[in-house]
């Protein structure tokens, strides 16, 4: 996974000039890649296009989250209420976006954080061995054991009172197992290479090492990871939250949405058929992005391509 | 081979041990029993609630510690404790590991199943028409939640029962309660109330499955062994089966053990949704009663799941894997 290997001259184009042939990076080789693939390119605009109505659809429906409208319960769409109302008279249209808000900020929190704890567990696994390996993964495999969902659905009475935060941390800290585990096998590999017993001899110390140079050139395995892990936590937090473990009224997501019109979806589809389509549509378009970019990044895929 | 299959066994029963521990110790200092008796009316003294509290091994005033070293020796003589209503935790079981065994067997058995041998069909028809129905499908199955898949696929039951007229798809429980249709009539009514849990599970299954399939299929395809079996006589059928898919279906293998946890927690979205009294709607339904010993027991029941599907893919993994079974 070395950088140098990647790079590949560029064609020049004829009857350009004797101008200088320019390398592209890595990551605009990448970039490239990925905006040819029509898939990457449906689940980006998709997911664009979803943040941006999820942000400014609130603002041009001419209802208030949380208001209620006392002369409208469970109404079908209408050129007032867009996409209806639930039994309590709520916008269904702005619940929905507010819910797609909070879904795709748990999302990426629980994303970004679950790598970050994968990426040091499993580098300090891998590039230690030893005793510290042993403790750190049979920790992990502890994790793996015990159900999230049930240690989850415990610690949420005594941590309810302190918002969707502390479920984010909650949600990460059962989600980094199986990534931690690919980032020490990686490891065990990489630090057998030049460049990290070039610092070693040097004198650098251990933890440098793993921040300056190993975590680094594992970057493709923790993006793409990353990507998928957005797609687990919006899951894992749907799921939760249907089951009242999740996230509280006020407060709605995706999930308590879907939780709310399940019992009313035959007779009152509009109740349950945006939150769910929507969420699909999110896990969907950020699985497709992460597809697209393992195919970019991972040099052995292309093979597939 | 013998003393790798061994030593992973008692890894697992350390872990299974461990597991169990861990889940007592949180849910005896989380959850509260003492809370389910001051909504009683008339609300009994607290004398009387400690008293029936230290029966049950639930009282809060007794250190965590001396509580878990009753629970503990109890449960090494087998008998899982009382639950809060004060009936025995063991007899619970006993029902509930059946009704809950028989959903994740059969939507493991069918969903692993159907989800490897189409994601390697697939594989092996790259890019027809084949690959990517089943592509769409999987990404599509892999984009929502098994919550999600449960509800829907109970949406479209009804919907389609109404359309019918009549109860074409059951929904609701795992068996019509007092039934008396002979042996047949009893086993086709529990096949019918089966039939959408299973799919609602299978179905998350086959996704996984045949997206990883095809993948690790595409990966030893073009591999020279694969050209060489062909080269020495091999029918292309043969080949393909005893060459690729064998050596395909190793890393998958090892793959189900991660992905059996995640199914675990499926099954106990699916049994909540259709109302099946099995394990997992036993732990949801007992987190809400402050049933510690209860969430004990289920939790060592899903730890013992899913350390027995680690060691049976251990055992695949070495059928499948000459070098496993030399070394």
């Amino acid at each position: 996974m070395s950088m140098s290997a990647e790079r590949t001259a560029a064609p020049d184009a004829p009857g350009e000039g004797p101008a200088p042939a320019r390398t592209p990076g890595r990551w605009s080789s990448v970039l490239r890649q990925m905006l040819q693939t029509r898939r990457v390119v449906f689940g980006v605009v998709t997911i664009v296009l979803m943040v941006v109505i999820a942000w400014v659809g609130p603002l041009l429906s001419p209802w208030e989250f949380g208001e209620r409208d006392y002369a409208a319960f469970l109404q079908p769409p209408s050129p007032d209420h867009w996409w209806g109302t639930d039994n309590t008279g709520r916008d269904v249209f702005v619940s929905t976006m507010v819910g797609l808000q909070k879904s795709v900020i748990i999302g990426l929190l629980v994303a970004v954080l679950s790598t970050m704890v994968a990426a040091v567990v499993g580098a300090f696994a891998g590039y230690f061995l030893g005793v510290t390996d042993r403790v750190l993964m049979w920790i992990t495999d502890l994790l793996l054991v015990l159900p999230s969902f049930l240690i989850l659905a415990i610690l949420y009475p005594v941590l309810r009172d302190q918002g969707w935060v502390v479920f984010v941390a909650l949600l990460a800290a059962f989600l980094w197992m199986v990534t931690a585990k690919m980032v020490r096998g990686m490891t065990i590999s990489l630090k057998e290479r030049e460049y990290v017993l070039a610092a070693r001899y040097m004198g650098v110390p251990a933890w440098k090492i793993i921040f300056r140079h190993i975590i680094p050139n594992m970057s493709s395995l923790l993006i793409v990871d990353a990507t998928i892990n957005v797609s687990s936590a919006i899951i894992v937090e749907t799921s939760l939250s249907y089951f009242g473990f999740g996230v509280q009224p006020p407060d709605v997501s995706l999930g308590s949405l879907i939780s709310d019109g399940a019992g009313q979806a035959v007779t009152h589809p509009w109740t349950f058929v945006f939150s769910t389509g929507l969420l699909v549509l999110l896990v969907l378009a950020v699985n497709l992005i992460g597809d697209g970019l393992r195919d970019a990044l991972d040099p052995q895929s292309k093979r597939r391509a | 081979m013998w003393l790798f299959l061994v030593r992973r066994l008692v890894n697992y029963l350390v872990l299974i041990v461990v597991a169990t521990t861990c889940a007592y110790l949180l849910a005896a200092s989380a959850l509260s029993p003492r809370v389910n008796y001051e909504n009683q009316s008339p609300r009994p003294s607290e004398a009387a609630v400690d008293a029936r509290l230290d029966e049950l091994n639930l009282n809060d005033k007794t250190p965590l510690a001396e509580r878990w070293m009753v629970w503990a020796g109890d449960v090494v003589t087998g008998d899982f404790g009382k639950t809060v209503t004060g009936s025995s935790v063991n007899d619970q079981m006993e029902i509930r590991v059946l009704v809950s065994l028989r959903l994740i067997v059969a939507g493991t058995v069918l969903g692993a199943t159907a989800g490897v041998a189409i994601g390697a069909y697939a594989a092996v028809k790259q890019y027809g028409l084949f690959d990517q129905l089943s592509t769409g499908a999987a990404f599509t199955v892999l984009a929502v939640p098994a919550v999600v898949v449960a509800i829907t696929l109970q949406v479209i039951a009804i919907w389609l029962n109404g359309a019918a007229g009549q109860t074409l798809l059951v929904f609701n429980g795992e068996a019509t309660p007092s039934l008396d249709a002979g042996f047949f009539g009893t086993v086709w009514d529990r096949l019918k109330h089966m039939f959408l849990p299973t799919v609602a599970l299978a179905l998350g299954q086959f996704a996984v499955f045949s997206r990883y399939q095809r993948n690790m299929m595409l990966d030893v395809l073009g591999s020279d062994f694969v050209r060489t079996a062909r080269a020495k006589g091999l029918t292309r059928r043969a080949a393909l089966l005893k060459h690729a898919l064998r050596t395909a279906l190793i890393p998958t293998v090892t793959y189900f053990t991660f992905t059996f946890g995640v199914m675990m927690a499926g099954t106990t979205f699916t049994e909540k949704v259709y109302n099946w009294k099995g394990m997992g709607s036993w732990l949801i339904d007992s987190i809400a009663t402050n049933d510690v010993h209860a969430v004990a027991a289920v939790s060592c029941f899903m730890a013992v799941c899913v350390m027995a599907a680690a060691f049976l893919s251990d055992l695949l993994y070495a059928w499948l894997d000459p070098r496993v079974r030399v070394g």
